[in-house]
């Protein structure tokens, strides 16, 4: 049993932006007020919601890329998008 | 995920070698001085720049260029009233371009769908719309211009319409305190996801109106209660920021991450600021970007050398365990009610200074405002 549908497309807002820090380096998500730090996992994650991918093909995509199974990956990806979502930084 | 704070600098040996300042995470841009609106607690300084005086468009280009070069993440596209120069478009497309986050502040008056549309296309990421009260009477006693609350109303709607996220952003004082529940209510209704709620800091302007616009105590402490319950009741819907009046805190109140520290403003005529309000410290002279890069004034301009770090401290901050955490306080403030800007700030109750201000609150809470003394921004005739 999982919280969000297979089916649900995540998608970063206007005003939400993920880019490159080139001056302190890694990956930043970016919002109003307020920059978060991504980690690698957290990264990869988001780059791949481009507002067409739905979560399904997210998860199977890095599955492919990272050889793991989805279902140890699933978990992961949606805690991230369920906190970004309650931050209003992501829509599902 | 981690949010970015301001790294604690690590006391001990170690801090002999000199380290150098990390880049700034904000620029303000101040891109004009001219307004519709003249708010009490203005806080543009009290010689505004004229429009002749101010950056042109090449100039402005450089200084985004420069700025997102240097680190910055954040731009404030702000004013007066960004939208009253005919380029906000161009300077907004060209932040974008050079991968700025623009955040455009404004007071929605006169703003048109065409500028909004194409404000959109140039990829702005958000508005920040200024109330000045919940309904037309107070918004013109404050602003200084009438039917003010319902062209906000209008362009709140249409900027939502679009797909901007939006935050409202409301100082709070005498004559608007008893509106917080009423501008929570507006905020959800118009579809923000933001409400600031800011209490009046008193330099500049509003130093000058301190008497008309110091609410009571009792009246602070019931919006405190309301801020609260109102987050609870639109969690996920609405974001609430409240900051509450230093004249009655014990602890000032941490200013941008310290001195030269996270943000810098630049005036409409190009003068570089470690605070937007630093030009109320007289002895401060600042760098221009017409001749000087952004990178050398944040690394080593004097003026952002002044009060960086902690070695500018005097007693009672410089023994003080809190000096990592508030970094004194505000100079500004420090400075107007104390006469220097090196002691701590006067919110602080460690401060000689601290029961001369919260007296003062009280005073001015209780007297009755006499509305013929209130000072409305103005340009000089001559400007
Ligand atoms: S004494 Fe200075 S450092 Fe300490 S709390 Fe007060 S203002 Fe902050
Ligand atoms: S130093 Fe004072 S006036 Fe300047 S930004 Fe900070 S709080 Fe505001």
């Amino acid at each position: 049993m999982s919280a969000l549908a297979d089916d649900c497309v995540p998608t970063l807002p206007r005003g939400v932006r993920l880019r490159e820090d080139h001056a302190r380096g890694g990956t930043i998500l970016v919002a109003p007020e307020r920059i978060f730090t991504c980690d690698e996992i957290a990264t990869e994650i988001l780059k791949r919601c481009d507002g067409a991918a739905t979560l399904a093909a997210i998860v199977a995509d890095l599955s492919a890329t990272f050889t793991v199974g989805s279902d140890q990956i699933r978990p992961d990806v949606e805690e991230l998008l369920i906190n970004l979502r309650d931050k209003q930084m992501v829509t599902l | 995920m981690n949010e970015i704070v301001t790294p604690t600098p690590s006391a001990g040996p170690a801090a002999a070698t000199p380290i150098a300042t990390p880049p700034p995470l904000g620029l303000l841009a101040e891109l004009t001085h001219r307004c519709p609106l003249r708010c009490l607690y203005c806080s543009n300084p009290l010689e505004l720049d004229a429009r002749s005086a101010e950056l042109d468009t090449d100039t402005w280009k450089r200084v985004f260029s420069e700025a997102a070069a240097l680190g910055v993440i954040h731009v404030h596209l702000s004013g007066g009233e960004p939208t009253a120069r005919k380029d906000i478009v161009e300077l907004t497309r060209h932040c974008a371009e050079v991968g700025l986050y623009t955040n455009l502040i404004t007071s929605g008056i006169g703003v048109s769908d065409a500028t909004l549309d194409a404000l959109y296309k140039a990829g702005l990421d958000h508005v920040q719309l200024s109330l000045q009260g919940a309904d037309e009477g107070t918004t013109e006693a404050v602003g200084g211009y009438r039917g003010g609350f319902e062209r906000k109303a209008a362009f709140a709607r249409k900027v939502v319409e679009r797909g901007f996220p939006l935050t409202l952003n409301a100082v709070i004082h005498r004559f608007n305190i008893h509106q917080v529940p009423a501008l929570i209510e507006a905020a959800v209704a118009w579809g923000a996801k933001r409400l600031e709620i800011a209490h009046t800091q008193y330099y500049g302007w509003a130093l000058k109106n301190r008497g008309q616009l110091m609410p009571a105590r009792a009246d602070v402490d019931r919006t405190i209660v309301e801020v609260e319950a109102a987050r609870e009741r639109h969690r996920g819907v609405l974001t609430i920021d409240a900051v509450f009046p230093d004249y009655y805190a014990r602890f000032p109140k941490l200013c941008n991450g310290g001195w030269g520290a996270r943000v810098m403003s630049v005036t409409p005529a190009g003068l570089v600021l470690p605070c937007h309000a630093a030009q109320t410290i007289p002895h401060l002279r600042f760098a221009s970007v017409r001749d000087t890069a952004l990178a050398d004034i944040w690394a080593s301009d004097p003026a952002f050398e002044a009060y960086r770090g902690t070695a500018w401290m005097k007693e009672p901050c410089r023994s003080c365990e809190r000096k990592h955490v508030d970094y004194g306080g505000c100079r500004c403030q420090a400075l107007a009610l104390t006469g220097d800007a090196a002691n701590a700030d006067p919110a602080c109750v460690k401060s000689e200074f601290h029961t001369m201000l919260s007296d003062l609150a009280v005073i001015e809470a209780e007297a009755t405002p006499d509305r013929a003394e209130a000072s409305y921004r103005m340009f000089r005739k001559d400007s």
